[in-house]
């Protein structure tokens, strides 16, 4: 705990931590292929907290950490784009969005 | 930051609980329409934490990328896929909840045992230059993460073009223009949905 006058860096941590566990949890049982999406989204903002917050306390002068915040966001809204047109293009071919019908790549 | 200590803690835990009950709203809950709606009040929280963070220009990009672009996009694919359908019962589900938990939680206890006990060289807070940190991310932008930046242009580009390409559906036979049939070599045609009894 480095003084009293701020939020010790511990706690954005731990927030970061559990937001990205539950984006991984999220990303291993949904059924739904938008629901997929959308835990990745979450997993991308738990790596963004991680960032900010270390930027703020031990990078404070330089805050390269924003920078690099900046480009994950940048690369999350590519990736959104893309995968949603993945998405509604696998949906044209097999008229469901369940994850256990997408099969086509299994031995 | 000038807010008072306990006003920051009051703000940070109000933050940190909506973006932890949020994020389990948007993988627990049965209605995908109030997980994205939830995913959004996630991205709002998240930019709130970062506002608290001294990091005003990222809330706002956050704000406007992920709530105004992301979020909407997400609400319009749900739109496009919302299909009624009673998905097939997995016979070993439990066993793959149990397992699938059991790694995240593991995970978990990992990583905050990390965030606990390692001692992270903090950097003096007199040094934060606060409010002024847009004009250093602009700095930041223009020298030395110049190509990264350039590069990123390109890739949205790329990512625009590719998407429209997978999302397009199947064009006229003629073109508007001059009136000549289109080469329809390159082109995607409409068809019977592949595959949809194979499995």
């Amino acid at each position: 705990m480095m003084n009293l006058q701020s939020i010790p860096i511990q706690a954005f941590l731990i927030v970061s931590s559990a937001l990205f566990c539950i984006g991984i949890w999220g990303l291993l049982n949904s059924r739904n292929a938008v629901r997929v999406l959308m835990s990745i989204e979450l997993m991308l903002n738990a790596v963004n907290i991680n960032l900010m917050a270390f930027s703020s306390y031990v990078d404070n002068n330089l805050i390269q950490g924003q920078v690099f915040t900046i480009f994950v966001i940048t690369v999350a809204a590519a990736e959104a784009a893309v995968g949603l047109a993945i998405l509604l293009s696998l949906y044209r071919n097999r008229v469901t969005v369940d994850m256990e019908s997408f099969n086509l790549l299994k031995w | 930051m000038s807010i008072a200590i306990t006003t920051q803690i009051i703000c940070f835990t109000v933050l940190s609980l909506v973006i932890l009950i949020g994020a389990l709203g948007v993988v627990l809950l049965e209605s995908i329409v109030y997980s994205a709606f939830l995913l959004g009040g996630v991205f709002m929280s998240v930019a709130g934490l970062y506002l608290l963070l001294n990091a005003s220009f990222v809330a706002a990009a956050q704000v406007l990328v992920y709530v105004g672009a992301v979020n909407v996009l997400i609400i319009f694919a749900i739109m496009l896929v919302n299909k009624k359908e009673d998905l097939k019962p997995i016979n070993d589900i439990k066993s793959r909840r149990i397992i699938s938990t059991s790694i995240c939680l593991t995970l978990l206890s990992l990583l905050i045992r990390v965030d606990l006990t390692n001692v992270w060289s903090l950097s003096n807070p007199q040094n934060s230059i606060g409010e002024e940190s847009t004009i250093r991310i602009g700095e930041h932008l223009f020298s030395d993460y110049l190509l990264p930046f350039e590069v990123a242009s390109v890739l949205l580009l790329m990512a625009m073009i590719g998407a429209i390409v997978l999302a397009r559906r199947d064009v006229m036979s003629k073109d508007i223009s001059t009136g000549l049939p289109v080469d329809q070599e390159l082109i995607e045609k409409s068809s019977e949905p592949l595959l949809t009894n194979k499995n």
